[in-house]
């Protein structure tokens, strides 16, 4: 198997998983939200990567190129970012919420405040 | 003249009222507004879902840019089913709920809270009539955007950490659908799921096809709360404001769960070998467990919402195992328990929203005595309550009529399932009755405590349209039991075309 040819995939399979984990692990809301941002842009790079040919250029017919890049791709994660970018918008709101309600942004905290 | 555009109307009517109800600051305007709009495409929907019965299709392109290149709407019978279900929740829940929301919500945040609303409308209808991957994806995420914010809306600070969890584990699980229609796009070149289900014949067999079909079935999981990935639910809907909880359990996790069998069977079953019986062995398993733990820690639980919350986990488990069935009656069955549960549950909530307006609170001693108080509202309430169990006479019982007949075609196993539904069903009477139980034989809750935080038991001043809704949704709950004639053909033909394919 070819695994330095497809490092960009395990690029993207580390990221991935560097996001994943600091979701589950980390009781921190803020460090949660940085996971999760991770977690989207591996998504973002993985999408982007899959567009590019070998060689290929941006697809505007003119002189001499004739190799092109699939564009859509880009097109679609530039649609994701900004769903990315909301989500992450709306997360830091209720961080704020939170800390506000609880004083505290880590996540045992919080729960051992509502507990009854 | 308006016909042919109607499945662009059901998603442009909410999408351009969300801005302009901002504006809108005098009391109650808002709200009115809001209610309008989802009046509006109540109506579209209903001519739409009249329009597609018989196995027609309504396809819709976008700025007339022909499919796959441009963007396709595609309102089909399962579709249709969905789009009925999501409007009529929303303008119940809003047309009943009103001054309990008033209540809930400081009057500078409510024209914010019906403007996500109206969004949440929007990403709802846009996942039903699209037919384009990626366009689902986005709807979703406008949907989830919004949902939280309705969820967080209200006076409960237990909802903002509840909310947190939803926003974590609901943005995983829609990048794990990003990862997986990008697996499927990569191999296939096309996001248009007509297109996709063409040429994803060529690559069945390798093996992005196989990690895109986990992944787009995980992440929907998630986000249809299937069991075990429904943690996130009962805090999000026990800490919501009432109204936000009787739209939401009423359509979010079904929409998403539309999406799962519209990608599984369509796409996936009919093109990828073996992957029918990969679904049924892996799914099934999950409902039966989820239909079990769902009902089983709801007979334990002793707040009303979260009580209800936890069913809402069972009957999800009830739609999926008649899907993991993977026959035309099985998934009959789950679509149409998909309608009936809506009904049921979606007046529950509202009951709760009734109670909680003359009560200090929804735990199932504070609601002690509520059958005297509010007699009628209270009847509405076991009437549902009655539907969420499945006796006859109700549209609860077709549905599981349906389920019962569709596991018994499935010999020994069958009769397992019947088993597992029968048990569930039993364990839906034991909670139903305890809400029943300290509603109608508890001592008054608040008559023992100091009158100062009595709060006023007058209802009939609160509001006379929420009681009137009630028995609207109580009454269908009724009618569809007994004369069961629209969804029934539609969710058959949604059944015939999710399965068009398969021997």
């Amino acid at each position: 198997m070819d695994i330095l040819g497809l490092y960009h995939y395990w690029v993207f399979a580390v990221l991935l998983m560097t996001g994943f984990y600091a979701i589950v692990a980390k009781p921190n809301l803020i460090k949660k939200l940085i996971g999760l941002s991770l977690f989207q842009s591996a998504v973002f790079l993985c999408y982007i990567t899959f567009g590019k040919l070998a060689g290929g250029t941006a697809p505007i017919v003119g002189k001499g190129a004739e190799l092109f890049s699939s564009p859509l791709p880009q097109v679609l994660i530039l649609t994701a970012i900004v769903v990315s970018i909301s989500t992450t918008a709306l997360g830091l709101a209720l961080v704020l919420r939170i800390k506000e309600a609880y004083g505290s942004i880590e996540e045992d905290e919080i729960q051992e405040q509502d507990a009854p | 003249m308006l016909a042919p555009h109607l499945p662009m109307l059901q998603v442009v009517v909410p999408l351009l009222m969300a801005p302009f109800v901002v504006l809108l600051r005098p009391r109650g305007l808002a709200w009115a507004a809001a209610t309008m709009a989802s009046l509006m495409a109540f109506a579209i929907a209903i001519v739409l879902a009249l329009s597609v019965v018989g196995d027609a299709t309504l396809t819709y392109r976008v700025g007339g840019w022909m499919a796959p290149y441009g963007i396709e709407l595609r309102v089909d019978a399962f579709g249709a089913l969905l789009l009925l279900v999501i409007t009529g929740a929303s303008s119940m829940a809003l047309l009943g709920g009103q001054r309990s929301l008033e209540r809930a919500l400081p009057p500078t945040r409510e024209p914010y809270y019906f403007s996500a609303w109206l969004l949440a409308l929007t990403g709802f209808v846009g996942i039903a009539v699209s037919a384009d991957a990626f366009n689902i994806f986005v709807f979703m995420e406008v949907s989830s955007l919004a949902s939280y914010v309705l969820i967080a809306g209200g006076p409960d600070r237990r909802a903002l950490s509840a909310v947190f969890k939803y926003l974590i584990m609901g943005t995983v699980g829609a990048t794990f659908y990003l990862v997986g229609i990008g697996l499927v796009y990569m191999m296939t070149g096309t996001l248009n799921l007509a297109d996709m289900a063409g040429r994803i014949e060529a690559v069945a067999d390798t093996r992005p096809m196989i990690v895109a079909a986990g992944f787009i079935t995980v992440g929907l999981a998630l986000k249809a709360a299937i069991f075990p990935l429904h943690i996130w639910l009962p805090n999000a809907y026990a800490y919501a404001p009432h109204v936000t909880t009787a739209f939401l359990a009423a359509c979010a996790t079904k929409v998403a769960l539309y999406v799962l069998l519209r990608f599984d069977f369509l796409i996936l079953q009919q093109h990828l070998s073996g992957h029918a019986f990969q679904f049924a062995g892996y799914l099934m398993p999950l409902a039966v467990l989820g239909i079990l733990v769902g009902s089983g820690v709801a007979m334990f639980e002793r707040d009303l919402k979260r009580l209800l919350a936890f069913s809402s986990v069972a009957q999800i488990g009830y739609m999926l195992l008649g899907a993991s069935l993977v026959s035309v009656s099985g998934l009959h069955a789950a679509i149409l328990h998909m309608f009936n549960h809506a009904l049921a549950k979606g007046g529950l909530f509202l009951a709760v929203a009734a109670f909680a307006a003359v009560t200090s609170g929804w735990r199932l001693e504070q609601i002690g005595g509520i059958a005297r108080t509010m007699p009628w509202t209270f009847a509405a309430f076991v009437v549902c309550g009655l539907s969420l169990i499945g006796v006859p006479g109700t549209a609860g019982f077709l549905s599981k009529w349906y389920l019962v007949t569709a596991a018994l075609e499935h010999g020994a196993l069958g009769i397992a399932l019947v088993c597992v539904i029968l048990l569930s069903s039993l364990m839906a009477v034991a909670y139903v009755w305890r809400m029943v139980e300290s509603a109608c034989f508890a001592p008054d809750f608040d008559a023992e405590t100091d009158a100062d935080s009595t709060p006023n038991r007058d209802f009939a001043a609160f509001s006379h349209l929420l009681p009137t809704i009630l028995w609207i949704v109580a009454l269908a709950n009724l009618y569809f039991g007994l004369a069961n004639a629209l969804p029934l053909e539609l969710a058959k033909s949604a059944a015939r075309t999710l399965l068009g394919g398969l021997p």
